[in-house]
């Protein structure tokens, strides 16, 4: 659609300045002010210039924690993605049961995040749960609060479970919009049910697959409650995330130089990816004439 | 047609998936706390209300939901309230860097709350608005305000200027053509986007914990003083979790023939 030119259009944006001003800019600025100083309490600041984000760069606590969460955040799209997907190929299209589905499906995404870290964290002990009773019962060893591996398994798998709704909602809607046209011209050309996908429904969902990964990326970049209400970033700190650790820095230890030159540097990495997915589904809008 | 067959299948797996741990919290929550670390049952065999009666009784408790759910309303309205205007500007006018602001905007949705959290305590403090609602509120506008103004855009975009044009040759002033005409059309957008201000806000705790102590405490941070000198209540525990679920739902029931496209933020 053409857009006029308008600068007073500035005066409709104007609120919404003034609120985000308030509740973004203003902290956005002290933690700023905190990377670059240091203080030994009674509100003393000194100037400490780069000397927090030098430490920072090289610190292995950091990189660990970096490590862990990029590991995360790709399993959980590589798994989360394909199977949001599978499963908007497989819901009813319309009528009482696509209702119920969708329903259904959305309860996960409006529990509180403490309260889907509870379920999972009940769910898999072994003396009360039925996970991880059924697995011991199965004579799997399976422990989340000892072993490493079971903790990473039990926070992937309620991930998938959290999230994978959303991805699948995302598809869905991106299915709804294709004209039944398209598969009749697809029945008549004898099309593979693969080929269908691959050509005609592929193609349809790519903008708001590319919302669902931009989503899923941010957020699970951003994880702290539910992993931190089932295993507390441990055993040890197989499972200490970005955020975990930075809250561990910022409000346990109150460590609040380094804390903030991380946060700063958290924030960047997670904006450079962002712009990125950004620019490439403005790109596909264009692309598609909206 | 073999199709069908094999789609149930995958459907019912899946959803058995998403509601057997739903299942067992609601299965916990109404058990003796004796019963639950005793002996594994699938489903309570000593049917008790004790625990929600627990919940309903003590004003500690069922404040946390008041306040939860005063604050969330108070976000969803401010929210709303201000990307109303803003995403009409986005969605009809170029303006003087509208893309970097818009983009800036997202930023805001992809802040790490644990970033946020601390500056966030000081300057709630600083202005004494620590433990009220309307912190609390006004924190969530965060990451609210530019999702609320992302899909609100996406809907806009899909009425035809002319509508604008016509109600402007008809003498409407911009106000007027903005609650009466316009308001109306996008309305299923700002259902939309008031669920997903709902959603974000209802389920976010980290701020919402950090930025009150007793006056607005959220119930997620109540559930988590059942660790007490006698071992975890974990019968409370459970009801108190089931009962945050319920509001959830009753919001997706009122929207769900919205949902699909409202995921898609408008833009299908």
């Amino acid at each position: 659609m053409e857009k006029t030119v308008n600068n007073r259009a500035w005066l409709l944006v104007l609120p919404v300045l003034a609120v985000v001003a308030f509740s973004a800019v203003i902290p956005l600025m002290t933690v700023v002010n905190y990377s670059l100083n240091d203080t030994f309490g009674n509100n003393q600041f000194f100037w400490a210039g780069l000397e927090w984000f030098e430490e920072m760069v090289t610190s292995d606590r950091l990189h660990d924690a970096l490590g862990r969460q990029i590991l995360f955040s790709a399993i959980i799209l590589a798994i989360e993605v394909p199977l949001g997907i599978l499963i908007a190929l497989n819901m009813p299209k319309r009528g009482f049961w696509a209702s119920l589905c969708l329903v259904l499906m959305a309860l996960p995404l409006l529990i509180p995040f403490n309260v889907v870290g509870t379920i999972w964290q009940i769910f898999g002990r072994v003396d009360i749960g039925l996970l991880g009773h059924t697995l011991a019962a199965l004579g799997i060893d399976y422990n989340y609060t000892n072993d490493p591996l079971d903790a990473w398994i039990t926070v992937i798998v309620m991930d998938v479970w959290h999230w994978t709704s959303l991805v699948a909602l995302l598809a869905y809607a991106g299915l709804q919009s294709i004209p039944e046209a398209y598969y009749q011209a697809a029945r008549i050309d004898q099309a593979s049910r693969w080929a269908v996908f691959r050509y005609i429904e592929l193609p349809k969902m790519k903008g708001v697959l590319l919302i669902a990964v931009l989503l899923r990326f941010m957020d699970s970049f951003m994880i702290y409650t539910e992993p931190f209400v089932v295993t507390g970033g441990g055993p040890g700190n197989s499972t200490t995330f970005l955020s975990i650790d930075l809250v561990k820095m910022a409000i346990g230890q109150f460590d609040l130089g380094p804390a903030a030159a991380f946060s700063i540097m958290y924030f960047l990495v997670i904006l450079l990816v962002s712009w990125v997915f950004y620019t490439v589904m403005t790109n596909l809008d264009r692309e598609s004439g909206a | 047609m073999t199709r069908p067959k094999s789609s149930a299948i995958v459907m019912t797996l899946y959803l058995l998936f998403l509601l057997v741990p739903i299942y067992w919290l609601l299965n916990m929550s109404l058990k003796t706390n004796a019963e639950i670390t005793s002996s594994f049952t699938l489903w309570p065999r000593d049917l008790t209300l004790r625990n929600y009666a627990v919940i309903l009784t003590d004003p500690s408790w069922y404040m946390g939901y008041v306040n939860s759910i005063i604050y969330v309303v108070m976000n969803t309205v401010i929210s709303i309230t201000v990307a109303l205007p803003a995403a009409y500007a986005f969605s009809r006018y170029s303006f003087v860097g509208d893309k970097h602001l818009f983009f800036w905007l997202l930023t805001n949705r992809m802040a790490p709350p644990a970033v946020f959290a601390l500056p966030f305590f000081q300057l709630y403090s600083s202005v004494g608005l620590f433990d009220t609602h309307i912190a609390v509120a006004l924190a969530h506008c965060l990451f609210n305000v530019p999702l609320a103004v992302w899909i609100l855009e996406g809907f806009m975009r899909g009425v035809p200027r002319a509508i604008d044009e016509t109600a402007y040759i008809d003498g409407y002033s911009f106000p007027r053509f903005f609650l009466r005409i316009f308001m109306p059309l996008i309305a299923s957008g700002i259902g939309v986007a008031a669920f997903f201000c709902f959603m974000f806000s209802w389920v976010e705790l980290l701020l919402s914990r950090t930025l009150t102590s007793v006056n607005a405490k959220p119930i997620a941070a109540t559930m988590t003083r059942t660790v007490s000198a006698s071992g975890m209540d974990w019968g409370v525990l459970a009801a108190a979790g089931i009962l945050t679920i319920i509001p959830g739902a009753l919001v997706i029931y009122f929207v769900r023939n919205y949902i699909a496209k409202g995921f898609a933020l408008g833009r299908v």
